[in-house]
């Protein structure tokens, strides 16, 4: 009675109107033109999220700060405490604020709602600030939150930050944008004095299992002056005065270049963008930041030392893992394009080449440079989905895939190993450390016995 | 501690949520859908709404959940979603080629005044949909109930879009599945067995979201309900409904279009709720229980009596989903302890009225639910009248942490642990896993406490 497998993923074509995101690097096979930053084709099965989601991520970790989701309650639970950003203090972000807007609401109007939440909230938790997040239908009904933060702001005498993220006004991007230009009108409002010129903001650093703490101490080992990160870790006060850095060190390209340009202009900081992942990355992010400081020397030294003494502490487990993964293929598929740049770079330090490597949220520069960097045969693809990524993994005989909470039980299915690069790693994944985390876990995964139970190995003998 | 700063004095608050204790409709809707065989969920709104659902049962299930989305735009909260609907049918059926497609409205699309029904008649009308092919639907708003609302909505809309009474009856019974893990529905499907009755159990998540390993990403894995059986359904003699909340509306929608009477019983969690389920089956369907039952039922009313000293008078705190709560709330009264805090977001006078009856015998309990039944009154009352085991889903743990009382994960969703869509809760031996868990909770914590002169072996 019941049809067994509807659709085999071996034999899937690509979707139609995907064509133009999917790019295969061979002889012949033109230039990349990866149409990228559209919305998904209507009746995907997308592996995207939307412009709540986008500013929710970016803006999540202030951790003296409450949050809260003006809508329907769905958008505050689905993003509940589920991405380990970690605080080193309050933990206010890991609490979930909702104006639950009922039916009467979407009629009537939530803005009496929120300016109640809002007032009995900031009474009993005294935040230093506020973030209230519009969802889909608040823009539909008409609530104008900037009046009620206006309000709110002026009679608790704290910065009250409306977040502009309707869901289904563009992509994630949109929603990196929305939550930048809260931050922009922080920054700017605190003191700089003390500050000094040898001083950076960390931007774009979630602090995931901790990560942010890893970068922050090896600048500060430098001799930098670490003013605000943002987000991870993120305080208040310290975004109020991120304006008197002297350069803002941007990580994780899609989400904080917008914030790091809008200071760029309104403050003169300039910006560089690294990568804290791999050993090649990791020590390139240190020594772009010292050669910016270079009327001091010694931050050069010390950058210099401290990769010296990174990698030696950690090359000899990563000789080990190398032996091992030599030879074997991973597939990346995660958020942002710049990610998987430094994914390729750090699996090559493992012996490991890339046979499928794809983003959410590539823009076209990306993918020009990630077909730069791809072996010949590999898969470039924006905004794929299930079955493109299985039957990629499937043909291109990939040991490993790395992705997120959605791709991981695909994974596991078709009988291959898997790394989150997500929300939830469990283990820092930045910084020197991070990288022979990241080996670490790789060569658990991809050598674990359980693949060879896989009924795709043979199954029951 | 993660929740220092709730205070203990309750006051009541003005619309405002803080932790809450249910989720949206459209999850609901993806759930009940994914019962179905060779069926696509589809999430009529923001590519958003689509991912948070499938990346929250994938959390909880731990397997590939797949389910398309209409992607909204601009445009179409401009000009209505209609378009988008209309190409997302055309989409689906060219590429991924389901049986049925079950479309679920969101608030977004609620709110423009998309109408589903109107929609997918046109898809019809205008030769979107391959002969032999199904778009069904259901209406679940945000902002009107919870998750538990929307799963009804869409087992009514199985019902109501699949039923059909041919004139003659079957010898058959519907078994309509509340909320409810695929384990659970194995387990209703594994008893009736045993009893000899031919049932069609739906929505039935078993061998769809407890798939094996089989080193092939299963697009359509081999479980569900499928079409033919829905169909039959209106057929069927009799309906039982398992879940005032989340099964009864499809029950009555049955009744209304087919004909076919039913009857409304808790879930089969615990001694007295599978006993009712047991006897039911045995009177509508006419036939004995079997002696492998009993058999079950003695071992469970044993090992309740084997360890009768260790729920004496303990006392509970328990959060969760309504056709969950009622009969867990009645087997913990039968294990002679004393759930005293109750809480659940979802509203509803149902849930509301069976509740009363089973508090009838615990008039000390506090209850609450719908508005204002959020995890942050679950823990005020907490710490006004402190409990010795609280049961609920994962997001228990941070009270559970922050007071100190030993934890038995129950519900919807479970991010943290393994095991509830394996190992079943309903029936005899489900409610021997639930003595099983919540004395190892209880015991767990007796040693971890004991005096070292007061630290025992035998227990």
């Amino acid at each position: 009675m019941n049809k067994a497998a509807v659709m085999d993923t071996e034999k899937i074509t690509l979707l139609e109107g995907r064509q133009h995101q999917v790019y295969e690097k061979k002889q012949g096979a033109g230039e990349v033109d990866i149409s990228c930053d559209k919305t998904s084709l209507s009746g995907s099965v997308s592996q995207r999220a939307c412009v709540f989601c986008g500013s929710r991520v970016v803006l999540y970790p202030v951790a003296d700060a409450i949050h809260i989701v003006h809508g329907p309650i769905g958008c505050a639970a689905y993003t509940w405490d589920i991405r380990g950003a970690v605080s080193s203090g309050p933990e206010l972000h890991r609490l979930s604020f909702s104006t639950d807007l009922q039916e009467m609401d979407v009629i009537y109007g939530g803005e009496k709602k929120l300016y109640r939440s809002l007032i009995e909230l900031i009474d009993h938790y005294q935040p230093k600030a506020a973030f209230i997040y519009s969802t889909c239908i608040i823009g539909l009904i008409g609530d104008d939150i900037d009046a009620v933060c206006r309000k709110v702001a002026k009679e608790k005498g704290i910065p009250v930050m409306p977040v502009h993220s309707e869901g289904f006004k563009g992509t994630k991007k949109d929603g990196y944008k929305a939550a930048c230009s809260a931050l922009m009108k922080l920054i700017g409002t605190g003191p700089t004095e003390g500050i000094g010129k040898y001083s950076i903001n960390i931007l774009g650093e979630f602090n995931l299992a901790g990560e942010a703490w890893i970068i922050r101490e090896y600048y500060e080992k430098m001799g930098i002056r670490v003013v605000a990160t943002m987000t991870g870790d993120g305080r208040i006060d310290d975004i109020r005065r991120a304006h008197g850095a002297s350069l803002n060190v941007v990580q994780c390209s899609g989400s904080m270049t917008t914030l790091a340009r809008d200071m760029q202009e309104k403050y003169g900081i300039p910006f560089i963008r690294v990568s804290y992942f791999g050993f090649e990355d990791m020590s390139k992010s240190l020594y772009d930041v010292a050669s910016l400081f270079s009327d001091r020397p010694e931050i050069m030294e010390r950058a210099k030392e401290i990769v010296r003494n990174e990698i030696r502490k950690y090359y000899p487990e990563m000789r080990k893992f190398r032996a091992a993964l030599t030879g074997r293929k991973a597939a990346i598929y995660v958020g942002g394009a710049f990610k998987t740049f430094s994914l390729i770079k750090a699996l090559r330090t493992i012996g490991m080449s890339v046979v499928l490597a794809g983003s959410q949220t590539g823009n076209k520069d990306d993918y020009r440079s990630l077909k730069e960097m791809c072996d010949e045969g590999t898969v470039i693809v924006d905004d794929s989905n299930p079955v493109e990524l299985s039957k990629f993994v499937l043909e291109k005989e990939a040991d490993l895939l790395i992705g997120g909470v959605k791709e991981r039980p695909i994974a596991f299915k078709l009988g291959v190993g898997f790394c989150d690069h997500n929300h939830e790693r469990k283990i820092p994944l930045a910084g020197f450390v991070g990288m022979y985390n990241f080996a670490k876990e790789v060569y658990e995964s991809v050598m674990s016995p359980v693949w060879q139970f896989a009924p795709r190995k043979g199954g029951l003998r | 501690m993660l929740l220092r700063h709730t205070p203990k004095e309750v006051k009541e608050r003005e619309g405002l949520t803080i932790n809450p204790a249910k989720t949206c409709q459209p999850i609901g809707a993806m759930y009940a859908a994914l019962g179905i065989h060779g069926c696509l969920p589809h999430s009529h709104g923001s590519q958003g709404c689509c991912s948070y659902h499938r990346s929250t049962l994938t959390r909880h299930y731990k397997e590939p959940v797949m389910a398309a989305t209409s992607s909204f735009t601009e445009g179409a909260s401009v000009f209505g979603g209609q378009a988008n609907l209309l190409q997302s049918v055309e989409t689906i059926f060219s590429v991924y080629d389901p049986e049925v497609i079950a479309v679920h409205s969101t608030c977004l699309s609620e709110t423009i005044g998309d109408d589903l029904q109107q929609i997918t008649k046109k898809a019809g009308d205008d030769g979107k949909i391959p002969a032999g092919k199904y778009v069904i639907y259901a209406s679940t708003p945000s902002f009107v109930g919870s998750h538990i609302t929307g799963y009804a909505n869409m087992v009514v809309g199985m019902t109501e879009q699949f039923a059909v009474s041919t004139g003659s009856k079957k010898e058959q019974i519907n078994i309509i599945a509340g909320w409810m893990e695929p384990s659970d529905m194995r387990e209703i499907r594994n008893l009736a067995q045993l009893m000899g009755v031919k049932i069609i159990l739906f929505p039935d998540t078993s061998d769809v979201l407890d798939a094996p390993q089989t080193g092939k990403h299963e697009f359509y894995p081999k479980g569900g309900v499928t079409i033919e059986e829905l169909k039959s359904t209106g057929d069927s003699s009799f309906s039982l409904a398992l879940g005032c909340m989340s099964a009864e509306p499809a029950a009555v929608a049955l009744d209304k279009k087919c004909k076919v009477p039913f009857e409304t019983l808790d879930i089969p969690i615990g001694l007295s709720a599978t006993d009712r389920f047991i006897m039911a089956l045995s009177k509508t369907a006419g036939v004995k229980v079997p002696s492998v039952i009993t058999a079950d039922r003695g071992r469970l009313v044993d090992v309740m009596a084997d360890m009768e000293q260790y729920f004496h008078g303990r006392k509970v705190a328990l959060f969760g989903d309504p056709d969950q709560i009622i009969p867990l709330t009645e087997f913990l009264l039968d294990l002679n302890m004393k759930p005293v805090h109750i809480v659940s977001g979802t509203p509803g006078m149902r849930f509301e009225k069976r509740m009363q009856e089973i508090l009838e015998r615990a008039p000390y309990a506090n209850f609450r639910n719908g508005m204002g039944a959020d995890m942050f009154l679950l823990h005020q009352w907490i710490k006004n009248e402190p409990v010795d085991l609280l049961i609920g889903n994962t997001y228990g743990k941070y009270i559970a942490r922050d007071e100190d009382i030993p934890f038995v994960r129950y519900g919807f969703p479970i991010l943290d642990r393994i095991g509830h869509s394996y190992f079943p809760s309903v029936g005899y031996s489900g409610g021997m896993r639930l003595v099983e868990k919540i004395l190892g909770a209880l015991q767990d914590r007796q040693d971890r406490d004991a005096l070292e002169e007061k630290f025992e072996l035998v227990m």
